[in-house]
C-alpha cells in the first residue's frame, strides 16, 4: 500500500512540474502543419466530429479533463491536431491510433479493448449476469417458500380430508 | 494560545469518544443501565469539544494565524473573511476535522432523539458511533493535526486554491459530509440490531428517517458540487466521471439501494440480510470515499494531500470496520430468518432486481475508479477510465432501474400478475411512447438515445401519475381534499422523489441531445450566432479583485433582434498562487442557460471564446432538489412521530429494555 502511495504521489509530482512549468507560447509548430489554417473552425461536420473525438481524449497536463473540457494549452493544441487531421481526410479509428502511439493508452478516456481491460470491458456487465442470477435465485426461493407455505403437509391433509368427504 | 486550546480540546474528545465507544456497549452486553446511561453525555461532551476544537481553527484561520502550518498553507491575508472560514475544511487536516464534528453532530442528535428507544438498543447505536469516531479522532491527532505551529510564523499565508475561492466551497463540504457521515447512523443501527439478534420492523422503522436524511444531504451535497463544478470549472460541463465525484456517487447509489430495502424490511419483514449488508456496505463506501480522496492515491481536483501515513491509516482503519462488521454479520445472519415470501413478479422482487441493479452499478463505477491505478500499480499499463466508459456501462444499468421505477410502485406486494399491471399501465406507456417519439421531432434532430431518454423520463411521470390517481379513486373518502390526506406522506415522498429522478433524466437528455457550443475567435465589435442566440462582443476591460486582477469582456446576447442578456466573462490571474482562473459568464434560465468564456487572447482586439447554449440544464439539479424533497416529505411522515410516541410509552414500562 505504501509503494502504491508512493507511486501515486511520484505521478502526482510529475503532473504538479509539468503543470508549473511555463508552457510554450502556444505550440505554434504544432499548429503550422498543414496547408490550411486549423486553428479556425472548420465546416459543421468537421466541428462535430471534433467534439465527439474530444470529449474521448484526456487532456494530459490538467486533472481529470477531456480536451473538449479544457482550455490549456495542451488541451487547444490536441484539438487543432485533431482538427487538422480530419481535414486531412483521416478516420477517427487513424486519428486515436495517432495520439495512442505518441502518448501512449493514457490519451484515451474510452480504453481499448485489449488484453488488461478485459475485466474492466467485460467485469460490469458480468457482474450483471451475476446479480440477474442472485435476483432469480432470490425470488424463486422465495416463491418456492411461498408454494410451499401455500399448501403445507397440514395444509394438504386438510384438503385431502376435504376432498375424501366429497 | 488558541491552536493549543483547540488542540486540547481534541485530546479530550477523544477520551470522550472512548467512553461513548466503551461504556455503553459493554453495558448493554452486561445490562447494566447505569453505564448505558453513560451514553447521553459522552456524545454531548464528545459533540461540544470538537466544536470547540473546530471554533479554535476557524478562529486561527479569520485572524490570519500564519503560525499554525495549516492556515499559512491554505489561506492568505487578502483572502475575503467568507473564504477564510471556509478554508478551514479546505485542506485535508481542516476536512477531517469537520469529518469528526459532523460525526459528533449525528451522534448528538441520536442521542437526543433516541429517549424512546429501547435503552439496549440505543446505548449499542450510540456505542457504535463513538467507536468510529475514536478511529477518525486517532487520525486527525497522530496523521492530520490542523493545529501543527509553524515556527517561526511565516508572514504571508500561501493562500487558497482560486478554484475553492467560492460560495461552492463554503456549502458543497459540509453539506455532502452531512450525507456521507449521515450513514454512519444506518450503519451503527445495524450493527446494533445484529448485535440484539432482532432485526425487525421496529428496527427498519428507526432507521429509515436517519437513513432518508443523510441521503437527501448527499444528494444535494453532490448536485451542489456538481452545480459548482459546472459554473466554476468554467467549460461547461457538469459530471465529468472524476474520482472524486465517484467517491461521493457510490454511497448514494447503495443509499438510494438501501433506502428502498428499508422499507421493504419495515413493511413486508423481508430483506433483513440484505439491509443490514447494504447499511454496511454504504458506510463502507463513504469511507473508501474518504481513503480516495484523501490519501492522495487519486490525483485530481480535490485530493491534494500525498502522504502515505494517511492512505494507509485509512485503509487499515477502513479494513477494521467492513472486517468487524462483516464478522458480526456472519455470526448473527443465520439467526435472522427469511420473512415473508413473495412471487418471481411482485412489488418485493422488482425492488430487489433495483436494488441489484443499483449495486452492480456501484461495483461498475468502483471498478472504473480504481481500475487505472491498480494497473499502474501491477505494472500493467497506463489507462485512462473515464466519461465514455462510464457512459457506456453506466446507460445499460440505468435503463431498467428506470423502468422499473415506474413499475413497482403500482406492483401488489407479493404477488403481481403481469396482465393486471399491463392493465394499469398502459395508458402511462402509451403516453410517455408518443411523448417521446413526439418530443425529438419537434425539437429536430431524431435518435434513439433521445427516444430512450425521453422515454424514460416521461414513463416515470406518468406512471407516477397513474399511481396516484389510482390511489385517489380507491380512497373511501368524497372530497378530494380528504382523499389527498388519506395517503401517508412517505407515499408522496416516493412519488416526489421519483419524478425528481424524471426531471433529472430529462434534463440529462436535453443537455446531450441539444447543446450548442462555439470555439471561436472573435474580435471586439464582432459577433457569434449559436442557436437562435447571437453574441455581441462588445469590449475587453480590466476587472481587480482583493487577490486577483483580470480581464473583463463584456458580451450582449440578443434572439430576434431583442435584448436577452449581458454577459461578462472574466479571465482572473490569483497573484500569490500565480494560477490564471476562467470565470465563465452564465445567464440561468428555466428551459436554457447561456454560458460565455474566455479562453485565450489572441491580441489586444481578438480573443478565443467558447459560446454555449444549454437547453434545460439547471433541470439535472432541480431534479436533484427535487428528489431531496421527496426524502424530506418522507421523513415528515407522521407514522415515524405517532409510533414514537407509542415506542416510548412501551420502553418505560417495566420489562421493556430487555425486550430488544
Amino acid at each position: 500500500m505504501i509503494a502504491l502511495a508512493r507511486r501515486a504521489g511520484k505521478l502526482a509530482l510529475l503532473l504538479a512540474m509539468i503543470l508549473c512549468t511555463p508552457l510554450l507560447p502556444g505550440g505554434s509548430a504544432l499548429a503550422q502543419t498543414g496547408t490550411y489554417n486549423p486553428e479556425t473552425p472548420a465546416d459543421p461536420a468537421t466541428e462535430a466530429r471534433l467534439k465527439a473525438l474530444s470529449l474521448e481524449l484526456r487532456c494530459l497536463v490538467c486533472q481529470n479533463q477531456t480536451i473538449a473540457d479544457s482550455n490549456a494549452d495542451l488541451a487547444v493544441d490536441l484539438r487543432r491536431i485533431v482538427r487538422s487531421q480530419i481535414l486531412e481526410g483521416k478516420s477517427d479509428r487513424e486519428i486515436k491510433e495517432y495520439l495512442v502511439a505518441r502518448y501512449g493508452d493514457f490519451v484515451l478516456y474510452k480504453p481499448p479493448v485489449q488484453g488488461n481491460t478485459t475485466l474492466l470491458w467485460f467485469g460490469p456487465f458480468a457482474l450483471l449476469l451475476g446479480g440477474a442470477g442472485v435476483w432469480w435465485l432470490l425470488s424463486r426461493k422465495r416463491s418456492l417458500a411461498h408454494a410451499e407455505a401455500a399448501l403445507s403437509p397440514d395444509d394438504e391433509q386438510k384438503a385431502k380430508s376435504l376432498l375424501d368427504k366429497d | 494560545m488558541i491552536p493549543e486550546l483547540g488542540q486540547l480540546a481534541l485530546v479530550l474528545a477523544l477520551v470522550a469518544a472512548l467512553v461513548l465507544g466503551v461504556m455503553p456497549l459493554v453495558g448493554a452486553y452486561r445490562n447494566d443501565a447505569a453505564l448505558m446511561r453513560q451514553a447521553g453525555p459522552a456524545a454531548m461532551a464528545q459533540f461540544l469539544l470538537i466544536a470547540f476544537a473546530f471554533g479554535c481553527l476557524v478562529a486561527s484561520f479569520v485572524a490570519n494565524d500564519f503560525s499554525v502550518v495549516n492556515v499559512a498553507t491554505n489561506s492568505n491575508s487578502k483572502l475575503p473573511v467568507q473564504y477564510r472560514v471556509a478554508a478551514s475544511w479546505g485542506s485535508h487536516e481542516g476536512s477531517i476535522l469537520l469529518w469528526t464534528l459532523v460525526m459528533a453532530v449525528w451522534t448528538v442528535a441520536v442521542a437526543l432523539k433516541s429517549r424512546h428507544l429501547p435503552r439496549v438498543l440505543a446505548a449499542r447505536v450510540l456505542g457504535v458511533m463513538g467507536l468510529v469516531n475514536v478511529g477518525l479522532l486517532l487520525f486527525v491527532l497522530f496523521t492530520s493535526n490542523p493545529f501543527v505551529r509553524l515556527l517561526p510564523g511565516a508572514p504571508e499565508g500561501r493562500d487558497l486554491n482560486p478554484l475553492l475561492q467560492d460560495p461552492g466551497m463554503v456549502f458543497h463540504p459540509p453539506i455532502l459530509y452531512v450525507g456521507y457521515v449521515g450513514f454512519s447512523v444506518a450503519f451503527a443501527f445495524a450493527l446494533a440490531a445484529l448485535m440484539g439478534g432482532r432485526l425487525d420492523a421496529a428496527w427498519a422503522r428507526w432507521s429509515r428517517p436517519w437513513t432518508t436524511a443523510a441521503w437527501c444531504f448527499l444528494t444535494c451535497g453532490i448536485a451542489l458540487g456538481s452545480f459548482w463544478a459546472y459554473y466554476e470549472l468554467g467549460w461547461g460541463g457538469w459530471w465529468f466521471w472524476d474520482p472524486v465525484e465517484n467517491a461521493s456517487f457510490m454511497p448514494w447509489l447503495t443509499g438510494t439501494a438501501l433506502i428502498h430495502s428499508l422499507a421493504v424490511t419495515e413493511k413486508r419483514g423481508t430483506f433483513k440480510s440484505w439491509t443490514v449488508l447494504l447499511a454496511i456496505m454504504t458506510f463502507s463506501l463513504s469511507l473508501l470515499g474518504t481513503f480516495l480522496v484523501r490519501s492522495g492515491v487519486i490525483t485530481s481536483v480535490h485530493a491534494f494531500a500525498t502522504d502515505p501515513a494517511r492512505g494507509v491509516f485509512i485503509l487499515i482503519f477502513l479494513a477494521l470496520v467492513i472486517g468487524i462488521s462483516l464478522t458480526i454479520f456472519a455470526a448473527r445472519a443465520p439467526r435472522v430468518g427469511l420473512g415473508a415470501s413473495f412471487s418471481l413478479v411482485s412489488r418485493e422482487s422488482m425492488l430487489l432486481g433495483n436494488n441489484i441493479l443499483l449495486v452492480v452499478a456501484m461495483a461498475a463505477v468502483l471498478l472504473g475508479t480504481l481500475y487505472p491505478l491498480v494497473l499502474d500499480v501491477l505494472d500493467a499499463g497506463k489507462i485512462s477510465v473515464g466519461p465514455p466508459y462510464f457512459d457506456a456501462v453506466f446507460y445499460p444499468l440505468l435503463a431498467p432501474a428506470l423502468f422499473l421505477m415506474g413499475v413497482a410502485p403500482l406492483a401488489r406486494w407479493q404477488q403481481a400478475p403481469i396482465p393486471e399491471l399491463a392493465q394499469r399501465l398502459k395508458w402511462a406507456f402509451a403516453i410517455a411512447l408518443i411523448g417521446s417519439i413526439v418530443t425529438p421531432l419537434v425539437l429536430g434532430d431524431w435518435s434513439l438515445l433521445k427516444v430512450s431518454g425521453f422515454l424514460f423520463a416521461f414513463w416515470i411521470v406518468a406512471a407516477s401519475a397513474t399511481a396516484i390517481v389510482m390511489r385517489l379513486k380507491a380512497a373511501p373518502q368524497r372530497t378530494l381534499w380528504a382523499k389527498l390526506g388519506s395517503n401517508s406522506a412517505s407515499y408522496y415522498g416516493m412519488h416526489v422523489a421519483h419524478i425528481g429522478i424524471a426531471a433529472f433524466v430529462f434534463g440529462v437528455t436535453m443537455v446531450k441531445s441539444y447543446d450548442v457550443e462555439k470555439d471561436v475567435r472573435v474580435g471586439i465589435g464582432d459577433s457569434v450566432v449559436a442557436g437562435a442566440y447571437k453574441f455581441d462582443f462588445k469590449s475587453v476591460g480590466d476587472v481587480r479583485g482583493p487577490n486577483y486582477s483580470g480581464m473583463s469582456g463584456r458580451f450582449e446576447v440578443t434572439r430576434d433582434g431583442k435584448p436577452v442578456a449581458q454577459m461578462q466573462p472574466e479571465k482572473r490571474f490569483y497573484s500569490t498562487t500565480k494560477q490564471t482562473m476562467t470565470e465563465a459568464a452564465i445567464d440561468h434560465g428555466l428551459s436554457r442557460d447561456l454560458y460565455v468564456s474566455l479562453g485565450n487572447e489572441i491580441d489586444s482586439k481578438t480573443w478565443e471564446v467558447r459560446v454555449q447554449v444549454k437547453p434545460f440544464i439547471n433541470w439535472i439539479w432541480i431534479g436533484c432538489l427535487i428528489m431531496a424533497l421527496g426524502g424530506v416529505f418522507a421523513i415528515a411522515d407522521r407514522r415515524y412521530h405517532l409510533r414514537r410516541k407509542t415506542a416510548a410509552a412501551t420502553a418505560h414500562a417495566p420489562g421493556a429494555a430487555t425486550a430488544t
